[in-house]
């Protein structure tokens, strides 16, 4: 490292350059020798070497490519291994500002900016070329793979002195590789240049909203990850404690959500709507400690936006004070010679119920902050909002366990319960031991108190399983950010990173203070432009806004503007420690040989944190219910121990903990997945996939994440739980039935599945958030939805069942799962539960099945039932099914539980008609009086059937009484059949039967006549 | 005390007011004791004293209302922090017109009069702690839910938290501030009860329990400002 650094000091300025020449200069020798991967390392090694003397074969080896890329890069500069054509794509590139559709590695084109022209006549020349190149991007990508498995020990070996290289690393990390997002990040970085080079990559353009009301518009490969366009964001803006920040975007239920910079960005937005904000996703507690100026600046735009829109509530006097050090620091001293000061207060929103009181107050206050600079009113404006109460704090709509609804809010602190204006309650994040998800509920596990001997949960319902997942990923962000020191711990970080997307993949507080405090670059210039109203600029600083300056820079390296930028590079590097930190928790646990370690201690850990990430918690199962799956899990977990993968665990330890506790048994299902728990509060973790082959074999089985701080006793019924779960996925996936969707819990254990099917791939995997769950919730299903390259679709179809379930009641999901839990265990355990819906639904079923075609005096409404079963639908086949096969009932009551036996008895009627194609039915249909139709089951009161035979017809009558609601209920349903010639008037006999019927029941009503009628012998009656 | 209390505040005013004879035989008491009444204005006069002299504030005193018997105890009227002043709705009906003063003295004082006027709201500011970063606000009899929802509109910079008040008169009967960032909390068992089941723990604050139940004399009135 400390050569890099050394060979950099040129370099630096141009680090940008470099380190996209680098990557460059390493595509090229790719394309041009369509080397295996292996090759490309090998070169990469050996140009590292060359520079780096100090380095040994070895570590070469081990370095990220984007290591070597910079290394490369100063040996470009040299022109050594820079093929041109490779190379001058690269250079295109930089021209950001303008609409280059060839160039598909932005974040390279502006590092490129600085390079010198003659190399950009050259890159220009290669454009043409790159765009041919696509065939080599398949061996790049494994080669990125390779690297990124080196990669986490590389980072290790970087000090903290190579901040070039870190930075580097990260723009590589932002850049992202493509599907096997698996690997290391920062073979991301380089990925995307090769992949536009090589193939021509789609090029999307994207328009980011500033905090300062301007557009952003860059291109990006289309599956550019996030972090490819977060850094873009970040370069245009010339900042560098960005870790504070984020990009944001639409769902398509107008959500706002947060980009995940390692996933691709196609796979989040979901609408194909490229558009995005720049936002403070973190709010720092204390502002005053962040290091630069324009990290202040736009934090200070975010909150006037806050305070502006109502978001951030604050008093009169604080709106005023606010407003008047936002003048201070854009319009500068207040100037009482300006006409009419009154009209251009009036021209900013300070507030969202902004009156003439109040911009009188500000231009008072206003006037108090003469000869303060802007920077300094930046400082005063936000240690004022720092202390208001709703500083930081990400609001989501809830209810309570009582329906009632409440906000709950996520902060640096905790989590804040608001109802109304109060706030009722706080959960510090230390007193949260473990957060939660499943379905549209959101659960916290809170730390006993002193006095208190069990922990307790609290539960929230969200409106839909959406914004469950929104508001975990959020709590589990903002608690690594805040409360820990590193995101996970380096081996851990990798096995974490690789499997789940829900984990925070930053840099933590901690780590961007400290990186941040290594820059020390001078002050950059640059325009408080938020009112654009405002023309004057007080800084002294040249006018220019920033969009104008990227501009500069894209078209001319080497402009004023360029320097800033290279400044900026060079303050990258010294933060690059920080990066570097970040980078390997990122880094891929693809890497087998980290695997291998990292299973290790995963074995113990892992299982907590599956847990926690698949959001598993079972809640609704009795532990009776755990333990009867045990058994089969267990057997699981044998079968799994017999095979292990190749980098088994050690067996030892599996039996101790299988052993020891059952929760154990299912970590060794698990290979993966790393432990989260933080010492406070484990926070949720996702479950990390492991990347292994052995594990595969496992995944069915279940990665259940026991909470490994504190493995109680019910922590342990959860995992159990769990695994239950997954093995009933598996056999649904057996099944083919699409139950999946009801049971998020099963969608967790999926990923374990893709995983193993395909390392390569788990990349995209991760991407995926939606799919991760889906995937969690039915890995086979997923795998048989969709192949795992093309991940998109098959989370379109998952998600769409996913979203469905939530809405369903709880007892829909339960009973789904219990259904599962049948048909594993083959209908025998758990129908006794079921049972106890089924009385009810028995006695009509049982009836309606044999009257089939009768012409029932009193009947439920048809409608009624089809639109339940439609409903009641997450699993359409066993709904059918059910229809069609007497045995199948049970199935369907379990699906249908929800609905009212009324309509399973409507159901059984219209099927017949319809297995009967050859007949004809008719159904005359009164206007029904009674709610019959209302699907209430109702109590069986009595039941008889009289059969009656005469020359032609015969009568099947069957009586019922139910008690619905207090009131008795008589329905009778006769069955004519009548058979004979053509002679015979089977209208008139009709007509005779219904006439009969009505005499004898004149208190009656007859509400539906069905006639059936089968002409086997071609004779007509009608 | 001032320079203790800067961590939450800078106190700039004091309000006062007169005890009258009404006092001892009129005013509202949880308890059947003997009210001395010249003693107590001997207390009163001594507390005054303190307040102008030793902390320096500015101490504006109102004249008592023989109509009010429990027209002392100011800090129910109004409940003061940085330039808004809201004025309450006491529980009790017979110190409904207590504000009527403390209204015009706030306003002369040029704080921001923030009236309750909704008639289902409740409020006694000795059910309001303010630590200096949050309200407290206890649901007492004289204080309800829809009171300190109007509290909490009326001082939006800060978060508003409730505290079940089941037994006391008031929040501010068995807790107070002790300093910046520390509140003191009776041992007696309502004081606990609340403390644990509102975890009342506030921001970045420590807390003490202390041997004895701490009720303070409820008759300053204060302004405080936050620091900028």
């Amino acid at each position: 490292m400390t050569t890099e650094a050394g060979s950099e000091t040129e370099v630096k300025e141009k680090a940008e350059e470099s380190a996209a020449q680098p990557d460059q200069s390493e595509n090229a020798t790719q394309e041009t020798e369509e080397v295996s991967n292996t090759a490309e390392e090998e070169k990469g090694k050996g140009k590292e070497k060359e520079k780096e003397g100090k380095e040994s074969k070895g570590i070469s080896r081990y370095l990220p490519t984007w290591l070597k890329k910079q290394k490369s890069q100063s040996q470009t500069s040299p022109t050594k291994e820079a093929p041109p054509t490779e190379e001058s794509v690269g250079k295109v590139t930089p021209e950001e500002g303008e609409p280059a559709p060839e160039v598909n590695g932005h974040a390279e084109e502006v590092e490129e900016k600085e390079e010198v022209k003659s190399e950009q006549v050259k890159e220009k020349e290669a454009e043409s070329h790159s765009s041919t190149s696509a065939d080599t991007e398949p061996a790049k990508e494994e080669n990125v793979e390779e690297s990124a498995e080196k990669s986490p020990e590389e980072t290790k070996e970087t000090t903290e002195g190579e901040g070039a290289k870190e930075e580097k690393k990260e723009q590589e990390g932002q850049v992202t590789a493509e599907g096997e997002g698996g690997e290391g990040q920062t073979s991301i970085f380089q990925s995307p240049l090769r992949l536009v080079r090589k193939t021509k990559m789609k090029v999307v353009v994207c328009r980011v909203a500033l905090l300062d009301g301007t557009d952003f518009t860059c291109e990006v490969e289309k599956r550019a990850k996030g972090q490819f366009l977060f850094f873009k964001v970040c370069e245009h803006l010339n900042l560098l404690e960005k870790d504070y920040f984020g990009l944001s975007y639409k769902d398509t239920h107008e959500q706002k959500c947060w980009l995940d910079p390692t996933k691709e960005i196609k796979r989040q937005i979901r609408s194909n709507n490229w558009q995005f904000a720049f936002n403070v996703k973190f709010y720092p507690p204390d502002p005053s400690l962040l290091t630069e100026d324009i990290t202040r600046y736009l934090l200070c735009l975010q909150l006037r936006d806050d305070v502006a829109s109502g978001r951030l509530p604050c008093s009169f006097v604080t709106h005023a004070l606010l407003g008047s050090y936002t003048l201070q620091s854009e319009v500068g001293d207040y100037e009482p010679d300006i006409p009419r000061p009154l009209d251009l207060v009036g021209q900013l929103t300070f507030a969202p119920s902004q009156n003439k009181e109040m911009e009188e107050k500000i231009l008072e206050l206003h006037k108090s902050h003469r000869g303060m600079t802007p920077a300094q009113a930046d400082t005063q404006f936000l240690e004022n909002a720092k202390k208001l109460s709703m500083y930081g704090v990400d609001l989501h709509h809830a209810k309570d366990s009582e329906g009632v609804d409440i906000m709950l809010g996520v902060c640096a602190n905790g989590l804040l319960v608001y109802k109304d204006r109060l706030r009722i309650n706080r959960f510090a994040w230390p007193k949260i031991l473990k957060i939660s998800y499943k379905r549209n509920n959101f659960y916290i596990k809170i730390r006993p108190g002193e006095t208190e001997q069990f922990e307790s949960t609290v539960g929230f319902k969200l409106q839909n399983h959406r914004s469950a997942k929104r508001l975990w990923k959020v709590c589990v962000e903002n608690h690594s950010f805040f409360r820990l020191n590193a995101p996970e711990p380096p081996t851990k970080a990798r096995f974490l990173t690789l499997g789940s997307k829900f984990r925070y993949s930053g840099r933590t507080q901690a780590q961007s203070r400290q990186a941040s405090s290594l820059i020390d670059r001078p002050a950059p210039n640059f325009e408080r432009t938020s009112s654009k109203r405002i023309s004057r600029s007080l800084d002294g600083a040249p006018v220019i806004s920033i969009t104008e300056a990227s501009r500069d820079m894209a078209e001319n390296g080497r402009e004023p503007h360029l320097e800033l930028h290279s400044d900026s590079k060079v303050k990258e590097v010294d933060l690059s420690p920080g990066d570097t930190e970040a980078l390997p928790s990122k880094s891929p646990g693809g890497s087998e040989p980290t695997l291998s370690q990292s299973r290790l201690r995963v074995h113990g850990d892992n299982i907590y944190v599956r847990h926690s990430n698949l959001m598993l918690e079972d809640h609704d199962k009795t532990q009776d219910e755990v333990l009867k799956h045990q058994a089969s899990i267990s057997q699981l977990k044998r079968s799994f121990m017999e095979a292990p993968p190749p980098s088994p665990p050690q067996p030892n330890q599996w039996e101790k903990r299988l052993t020891s506790s059952p929760a154990t048994i299912r970590s060794q299902q698990q290979q993966v997945t790393p432990e989260v728990e933080i010492e406070e509060t484990v926070v949720i973790q996702e479950v990390s996939r492991a990347t292994k082959p052995g594990l595969v074999t496992v995944t069915a089985g279940s990665p259940a994440g026991l909470p490994a701080e504190q493995e109680t006793q019910e922590q342990n019924v959860r995992a159990e739980e769990e695994v239950v779960v997954q093995e009933e996925a598996k056999q649904r996936k057996q099944e083919s039935v699409s139950s999946e969707s009801e049971s998020e819990e099963e969608a967790e254990y999926h990923p374990n599945v893709h995983v193993t099917i395909c390392h390569t791939r788990i990349p995209e995997e991760k991407e995926e958030e939606e799919e991760q769950e889906q995937k969690e919730d039915d890995k086979r299903e997923e795998q048989q939805v969709s192949a795992p390259d093309a991940p998109s679709l098959p989370a379109g179809a998952c998600q769409p069942a996913v979203e469905a379930s939530p809405e369903e009641s709880r007892k829909d999901d339960t009973e789904a799962e219990k259904k599962k839990n049948e048909e594993e265990e083959k209908e025998g355990e758990h129908e006794m539960e079921e049972s106890t819906e089924d009385p009810m639904l028995t006695p009509d079923e049982v009836p309606i099945g044999l009257i089939g075609v009768a012409v029932p005096v009193e009947e439920e409404e048809e409608p009624k039932m089809n639109g339940e079963a439609s409903l009641v639908e997450v699993d359409p086949r066993p709904q059918v099914i059910c229809c069609s096969e007497p045995p199948v009932v049970k199935t369907e009551m379990v699906t249908i539980s929800d609905t009212f036996a009324a309509q399973k008895t409507e159901i059984a009627t219209k099927e017949v008609p319809i297995v009967h194609t050859e007949t004809k039915t008719i159904t005359y249909e009164a206007a029904q009086l009674d709610g019959n139709g209302d699907g209430e089951p109702g109590v069986l009161m009595t039941a008889q059937t009289i059969t009656s035979e005469s020359l032609c017809t015969t009568t099947t009558t069957h009586i019922t009484k139910t008690l619905k609601g207090g009131l008795s209920e008589t329905r009778i349903e006769k069955r004519i059949v009548i058979t004979g010639d053509c002679d015979i008037d089977h209208d008139q006999a009709l007509a005779q039967a219904i006439k009969e019927a009505k005499e004898q029941h004149p208190d009656m009503s007859v509400t539906r006549v069905v006639v059936h009628k089968e002409t086997e012998l071609a004779e007509e009656e009608d | 005390m001032a320079g203790l209390m800067a961590g939450f505040g800078h106190y700039t005013h004091a309000v006062v007011r007169g005890i009258p004879a009404s006092l001892a035989k009129e005013a509202l008491r949880t308890s059947q004791a003997e009210v001395d009444l010249a003693k107590a204005r001997r207390e009163h006069e001594a507390y005054v004293e303190v307040l102008k002299t030793r902390l320096g504030l500015d101490v504006v005193e109102l004249p008592a209302d023989e109509s009010l018997p429990d027209c002392v105890f100011v800090e129910d009227a109004a409940v003061v922090c940085g330039d808004t002043a809201l004025i309450t709705r006491p529980g009790a009906e017979s110190r409904r017109k207590e504000t009527e003063v403390m209204k015009g003295t706030l306003q002369d004082l040029n704080l921001n009069i923030v009236e309750m006027t909704d008639e289902n709201a409740t409020l006694d500011g000795g059910d309001v702690l303010f630590t200096g970063r949050e309200f407290f606000v206890g649901l007492s009899k004289r204080t309800n839910q829809r009171g300190a929802e109007i509290l909490a509109d009326a001082f939006k910079d800060y978060a508003v938290s409730t505290v079940p008040v089941l037994e006391g008169l008031h929040l501010k009967s068995f807790c107070s501030m002790g300093g910046p960032g520390l509140i003191v909390i009776g041992s007696s068992e309502p004081a606990q009860k609340a403390l644990k089941d509102k975890r009342v723990i506030p921001e970045n604050g420590m807390m003490s329990d202390t041997s004895t139940a701490i009720s303070q004399p409820t008759v300053k009135k204060r302004k405080c400002t936050p620091d900028t």
